[in-house]
């Protein structure tokens, strides 16, 4: 069942990527072969979590050894405006016997302790490679406690040996698709319900688009997930457009609302101020056509106008510290080309970007705001490579994730976060600014001419 | 006396367990031009590698087998082979630890006869040193797994004694409790009495944050595989921790070289200890830097008892932790309000308190509310949520400590670790309201006087 599963989110007809590819291609499914020795990145269970774990009053429940839970709970910065269960780590933390005798039975108690201890709106439990191996059934089990326990128990059958942490993230939309979406029917639908899928409220970018929907009146039904309860997504389906970001995660989920509630869906990012606008109009637009007052899209270009306009103006006292710098931007998915068009607003000049994750069309887009100049776009930069970039002087600074951080710091390079762990949020208008005083704070640091002086005695 | 109690719970609710392989993996991380790699799932690494990230503020060198499951149900030797072939090639490491994880335990992988395979095939690796440790997540935890890497490391490099002269070095076995602080200062109070230590591992070189001159895709330093291969040429062994005793042992078996076993360095008597057997060894006087320091401590716990006498103190973390810490509180007159920790050890019986709970952050929550509160918690950053949630200030210690800056230079071993650690809780405990001797008090007497 799994195996199926797997096969049908590789060949998504949604994924812009996928329908780019040749029938051959296609078959081969979307999974690179992970090389032994030289590979990096989480598994489908980190996956499934990252996708679910905003969910804040459910309780995150892990079937398995320490590792998958005990080295990883309550490090992802989303963040909550209600319950902190989320942040609660729970396994049943499979030691031998568990594994001799199969550890079943021991799941259904977890759950019957958590529900009783904590009262959780839901209890999501992941399975496990250890836990799948033995054959130990989550779905029956899960099933079995709904029925006895009165509480929804929701299987996330993402084992981590199934692959990659990207895979992950569509089966644990999967799992909200099978199992919690549309089993809440709320009474007060109106026509300017939107859902936005792929947001997870990384150090509270919520609110830094939250507002501007609430200005246009247009209320967000659920954020799958971040900040979301439990029941706001599984009523999420009376909802009258989907916006998807960070699209390849949960793009199948879009098309399966699609298909199923005829919930039109559009893919963009909340990253960068024209895509920002180019988000709001297309959300205004796919309500209008839902039956919404065609006035809200002429309200939303006001607000563009407004918006850009502030944004620009603000960014403007950046220009002369930033004038002439030039930065390497390395991230893995987050569509990067609106961020180029920033940072060059701001007269900074954009080394080089990768596009590991980015689709075609992204990647034509990123190619045209660098000139296009090829050997600027990089599939992946190996870390000496990287290293050699700062020290001669090709790159002023970085902005990527946490793992290639000290390759940028080890070469007294100014660094900043950009991935999910960052503590802060670079969403929409004011997250675009935010990006760029966090750059002129790092790259305007004082430090950088100290630790890059040579010790007076190294001095010829 | 306290008793041990392990509820074997069927929920463990904000885990205090790390898993045995990050352990053994940390133990790896000592060793000079290394790489090691898990033999399991992808996501298996990719968790111990962001949380020691997270900890050391330090790029990690560790790889994976990347284990599907095809690979799972069909056995993983090709992707070891590949694993340890490609690691030779990118990295050119002096050595690989290759640890199994629960995934590859379960399916039952014979990894020690596998290798033994793949080095008689590929020449590329007859220079590398291959250490294989198995180290599932079922059994153990963190303390478990590194004592497994550090016992593996002696059986599969220390050979058998020669007639080769004894050197002036003792051998040096820390348990995973120690930072490379607390390395760093015993490698000091070693060399006050004319000895070298060969310390394995030696965290003290590798991740003691340090900006090296080039780019290196192993560790950044640490213990070589030819000094542990000299290690029956030492004098003596000092190893620290109870999880320690298994490879102290080992290497006496294999060397002969006697070992002492030291359960903490931390504490006037523990450190007493501790110089007694370098001073026998050494063969010469405590030196007056020493004597100095264990002065300097002595006033240390004069100056600082005021604040720990009847205050309380819950301690969460592997057992050796919770031992050294929960010595130190109860020595310097505090009582210990709750104790949890990993796996039983028989020796925390001796800890002045009720009960060891062998649980998690929920055990150690429900512990300090049935005390009725208390004044500190000792814990690592884990427990930051019982500690907002109850107001009750949090020294962070142990491991992974990812919200406070300086985790690897937190020294507590030795006379001036420990009257640094004295002041450091001390000034904790003298900020919080309810004690006579605090600072506020002085000041509203003097006034009321006056």
């Amino acid at each position: 069942m799994l195996k199926a599963k797997i096969k049908e989110l590789m060949n998504e007809p949604g994924c812009a990527t996928n329908q780019a590819k040749s029938d051959k291609d296609r078959k081969k499914g979307c999974g690179k072969t992970l090389v032994p020795g030289a590979a990096a990145g989480g598994c489908a269970f980190d996956g499934a979590k990252i996708a679910l774990q905003p969910i804040t009053d459910v309780v995150h429940l892990v079937h398995g050894p320490i590792a998958c839970e005990g080295n990883s709970w309550d490090t992802r910065n989303s963040w909550s405006s209600g319950s902190n269960l989320y942040r609660r780590g729970f396994t049943t933390d499979m030691g031998n016997l568990d594994i001799v005798n199969g550890g079943e039975k021991k799941l259904y108690k977890a759950i019957k302790q958590a529900i009783a201890r904590y009262k959780p709106a839901a209890v999501f439990v992941y399975q496990t490679c250890v836990a799948s191996l033995i054959g130990d059934d989550v779905d029956a089990v899960c099933r079995a406690a709904t029925e006895r326990l009165g509480t929804p128990v929701v299987p996330v059958n993402a084992p981590g040996f199934a692959g990659s942490k990207n895979l992950g993230n569509r089966l644990g939309g999967e799992a909200l698709f099978e199992h919690v979406i549309g089993t809440v029917e709320p009474d007060d639908v109106g026509p300017c319900d939107i859902n936005i899928l792929g947001e997870y409220n990384v150090a509270g970018e919520l609110d830094q688009f939250r507002p501007l929907l609430a200005r246009l009146g247009i209320r967000l039904r659920a954020s799958i997930t971040g900040d979301a309860r439990y029941r706001e997504v599984a009523a999420c389906h009376t909802a009258k457009a989907n916006m998807v970001l960070c699209s390849q995660a949960l793009i199948t989920l879009a098309r399966k609302m699609k298909e199923k509630w005829d919930i039109p869906y559009y893919e963009g990012s909340f990253y960068g101020i024209s895509d920002t606008s180019e988000a709001l109009r297309n959300i205004a637009r796919m309500l209008v056509e839902k039956g919404a007052d065609p006035s809200l899209i002429g309200r939303t270009e006001d607000l563009i106008a407004e918006e850009e306009a502030k944004a620009w103006a603000r960014l403007e006292e950046y220009k002369p510290r930033l004038a002439g710098k030039k930065v390497l931007l390395y991230t893995g998915g987050v569509k990067s080309w609106s961020v180029i068009q920033a940072l060059q607003e701001v007269g900074m000049e954009v080394v080089g970007s990768s596009v590991r994750k980015a689709t075609e069309a992204d990647k034509k887009k990123a190619l045209e705001r660098l000139g296009g100049d090829e050997d600027k776009l990089a599939d992946a930069i190996t870390p000496r490579d990287m290293y050699a970039m700062f020290k001669d002087g090709k790159a002023d600074m970085m902005l990527s994730g946490g793992r290639s951080q000290f390759v940028a710091l080890k070469a007294r390079t100014p660094w900043i976060d950009i991935n999910q762990e960052r503590h802060h949020g670079f969403a929409a208008y004011d997250g675009m600014v935010a990006m760029v005083r966090e750059i002129d704070l790092s790259i305007n640091n004082p430090i950088w001419a100290q630790v890059r002086a040579p010790a007076p005695w190294e001095v010829e | 006396m306290a008793l041990i109690v392990d509820h074997n719970k069927a929920l463990s609710t904000s885990p205090l367990k790390i898993s045995a392989p990050l352990g053994a993996s940390l133990a790896f991380m000592g060793m000079k031009g290394c790489l090691p790699m898990f033999h399991g799932s992808q996501g298996c690494t990719a968790f111990a590698l962001v949380m020691m990230v997270r900890h050391f503020r330090e790029a990690i060198p560790l790889q994976t087998t990347a284990m599907n499951e095809i690979s799972t149900i069909l056995g993983g030797m090709d992707q070891v082979e590949q694993g340890l072939l490609n690691i030779a090639r990118r990295a050119k490491p002096e050595i690989i630890g290759l640890i199994s994880t629960a995934l590859t335990e379960t399916r039952g992988e014979d990894m020690e006869g596998d290798v033994r395979q793949i080095r008689a095939r590929n020449k590329e690796l007859h220079d590398i040193a291959v250490v294989d440790v198995s180290a599932p997540d079922f059994a153990g935890s963190l303390e478990t797994g590194w004592g497994k890497a550090i016992a593996a490391m002696i059986r599969q490099l220390v050979p058998a004694p020669g007639n080769q002269a004894k050197l002036n070095r003792v051998n040096l076995l820390p348990g995973c409790h120690l930072t490379p602080g607390d390395v760093e200062a015993l490698k000091d109070i070693i060399a006050d009495f004319g000895l070298e230590a060969v310390v394995l591992p030696d965290l003290s070189d590798s991740l003691d944050g340090h900006v090296p001159d080039a780019y290196t895709p192993t560790t950044l330093g640490g213990t070589s595989v030819a000094q542990v291969r000299e290690m029956g040429r030492s004098r003596l062994t000092i190893a620290i921790g109870e999880h320690m005793r298994i490879s102290a042992k080992t290497l006496q078996e294999k060397t002969g070289v006697p070992y002492v076993l030291l359960d903490r360095v931390t504490g006037l008597e523990a450190v007493d200890r501790l110089m007694v057997s370098l001073s026998s060894v050494a063969g010469v006087p405590v030196p007056a830097r020493q004597r100095r320091a264990r002065s300097q401590l002595v006033d240390a716990m004069l100056d600082g008892h005021f604040y720990f006498g009847g205050r309380s103190v819950a301690i969460a973390g592997e057992p050796s932790l919770v031992w050294t810490m929960g010595k130190l509180v109860s020595d310097m007159g505090a009582t210990i309000a709750a104790a949890v920790t990993t796996q039983a050890q028989p020796g925390l019986a001796e800890l002045k308190t009720e009960r060891v709970i062998v649980g998690d952050f929920e055990d150690l929550e429900d512990q300090i509310l049935e005390a009725g509160g208390c004044d500190l918690i000792i814990a690592n950053s884990n427990a930051r949520q019982v500690s907002a949630g109850h107001g009750i200030p949090l020294f962070r210690a142990g491991f992974p400590v990812f919200d406070r800056l300086g985790a690897a230079h937190l020294v507590s071993a030795g006379y001036r670790g420990t009257r640094d650690l004295i002041t450091q809780l001390g000034n904790i405990l003298m900020e919080r309201p309810g004690h006579a001797h605090s600072e506020h008090d002085h000041e509203h007497k003097a006034a009321a006087a006056g």
